[in-house]
């Protein structure tokens, strides 16, 4: 039987987080993020979580990672000023190796920028907003129904490969209300982190097993001895000042994620088989590209569209195998081309990469992006 | 089925968001494809306020609506913000305190539709709903049985009669 409902984008983002797992949010509300707070405080306590708004989003992360530590699937929402803040504290959970999911629902910035209007500008600080070298999980799905199951992807890979991993959603999605079936996404299946089995004298936090991504983690209070830092650590977490350890821990950490993307890199191919032309599309954006990618080969173009639903790490193997097919890729974002770099160094000169963007506030229609193709194509 | 674009605009605190959600739903409820969204300013109260519904048999891509099948507009601030957005051949449902706008090609139903809510049903906040009778009269998109289900599940507790009636009066207001 189908339960089928209208659920909107932030509604869906928490519905597929307490799938998931989620038992813990703590977070400050700010448009368009709003409903992801207001649902989970509604919601988490009917399924045995805590809900807490904190003081700042500073505060928000920090309660989100405290809670996970202790055992909690814990998640975080805001919006680009929001992001802002978070970011000190999410190179904190890098190190620490603490899974969280932060959700970036995207407006027009720098800055307050425009409060009720979409963007996709946060592509760049969702990659490099800490600082230090790192590497990073951002997931941007399309519509409510995938939403609904990247939310859950986003708290499978953060306990998988213990990190934090970004959710990015804009305003369009965020806000939007479409058709869901309830149903049907029962059964998906999610991943608890991996706890260590036996404390001795000898236990070790931070080593990894063979056969192990990740060292085990086991919660606070439930009997292990171990320290949390930012600070470069060895094995038992105590900081250390030693290059070969800071040496093999960074790397360990940039190496899970970047030797994993098998695994982790998901992403949608539309019409692409017999292709001349491609459009690089993500987010509603994409929605708009695919409505131009069916007008256009109408009019006689063959044209399809790539959309990275793994943001990063970079489908790079995908965007590379593309650019030798065609004769020219067209990244369509709402940003004044961000991920066009990342396509542009993925592609490095085997086929011409041109972007389309906007930074008013405005969605990109498809007839915009049906113009700027065709005047490109015939000029 | 052909797709169905709908702008409902006013101020905010009018309930539109509302109506269009219920739109949406019931659609749902008859099998068809539905895609709600909104825009409004910072403010909670008064400001411009619109939401909008797409409703279809096919998969619904493009979330947004550039150009709409029927624009309903209960304020004059509105209705001159967004009459350029209505087809040619389009519908323009306004309240009857709204000015009627200079388009030849256009159908225009001028209807008490706030007057309905205020005076007759004695609550303002229905207006919303009476609107949704009076635009479905029109253009017979949901079956009146979704549609009154969908109004039903939205509404507070103890105003169920009160917004039936509102659905009949809007009804009503369409000869």
């Amino acid at each position: 039987m189908a339960e089928l409902k209208l659920m909107q984008g932030n509604e869906a983002c928490v519905m597929g987080a307490i799938h998931a797992g989620m038992r813990f949010y703590s977070g400050y509300p700010i448009t368009p993020s709003t409903e992801i707070a207001e649902l989970s405080a509604e919601l988490l306590p009917k399924y045995g979580g805590k809900f807490i708004q904190m003081e700042d989003e500073i505060a928000g992360v920090a309660a989100a990672l405290g809670a996970s530590l202790a055992g909690l699937k814990s998640m975080t929402a805001t919006s680009g000023p929001g992001f802002s803040l978070k970011q000190e504290n999410i190179g904190y959970g890098i190190m620490a190796e603490i899974p969280i999911v932060i959700v970036d629902v995207q407006r027009s910035g720098p800055s307050t920028g425009l409060p009720t209007s979409p963007s996709q500008g946060d592509i760049m600080q969702a990659r490099w907003g800490t600082h230090g070298d790192h590497s990073i999980i951002a997931l941007y799905p399309a519509s409510v129904k995938e939403i609904y199951t990247t939310t859950i992807k986003a708290f499978n890979l953060s306990e998988k490969y213990r990190t934090p991993v970004i959710l990015l959603l804009d305003e369009i999605i965020g806000h939007m209300r479409e058709k869901i079936d309830l149903e049907e996404l029962k059964n998906i299946e999610i991943y608890d982190r991996k706890k260590p089995t036996k404390s001795d004298d000898k236990y070790l936090a931070y080593k990894v097993n063979d056969g192990d991504i990740v060292p085990e983690m086991p919660s606070f209070g439930e009997g292990y001895r171990f320290h949390v830092t930012g600070l470069v650590h060895d094995e038992t977490g105590f900081p250390s000042n030693n290059e070969s350890v800071a040496d093999k821990l960074l790397n360990r950490l940039i190496n899970k994620i970047e030797d994993n993307k098998q695994d982790i890199v998901n992403f949608e191919e539309y019409l692409l088989e017999d292709s001349e032309y491609a459009i690089i599309s993500f987010g509603a954006i994409s929605r708009s590209s695919k409505v131009a990618v069916d007008k256009l080969r109408e009019q006689g173009i063959k044209i399809g569209m790539f959309r990275p639903i793994t943001i990063w790490p970079s489908p790079e193997k995908e965007i590379s195998e593309l650019s030798k097919k065609v004769k020219k890729i067209y990244v369509v974002e709402l940003n004044a081309g961000q991920y066009f770099l990342e396509v542009q160094r993925i592609v490095s000169g085997q086929c011409e990469v041109r972007k389309y963007g906007k930074i008013n506030g405005d969605i990109i229609v498809p007839q915009e992006i049906i113009s700027f193709i065709k005047e490109d194509i015939y000029a | 089925m052909k797709k169905y674009e709908i702008r409902l605009t006013g101020s905010g605190g009018q309930g539109l968001i509302t109506g269009g959600i219920i739109l949406a739903e019931s659609a749902i409820l008859d099998g068809k494809n539905a895609l709600q969204s909104q825009s409004y300013g910072p403010e909670a109260r008064g400001g411009a306020s619109k939401a909008e519904v797409i409703i279809s048999d096919q998969e619904i891509v493009f979330p947004k609506i550039t150009e709409c099948d029927l624009l309903l507009s209960l304020t004059n601030v509105a209705c001159n913000k967004y009459i350029h957005t209505l087809k040619k051949g389009g519908i323009l449902v306004i309240d009857s305190t709204v000015d009627r706008p200079e388009r030849e090609d256009i159908i225009i139903y001028q209807i008490p539709i706030l007057e309905t809510a205020n005076e007759k049903l004695k609550k303002a906040f229905v207006a919303n709903i009476v609107a949704l009778g009076a635009i479905n009269k029109i253009l017979n998109l949901v079956s009146e049985n979704s549609l009154e289900k969908a109004v039903l599940k939205r509404v507070p507790k103890g105003t169920e009669e009160l917004n039936r009636n509102a659905l009949i009066e809007g009804r009503n207001l369409i000869k």
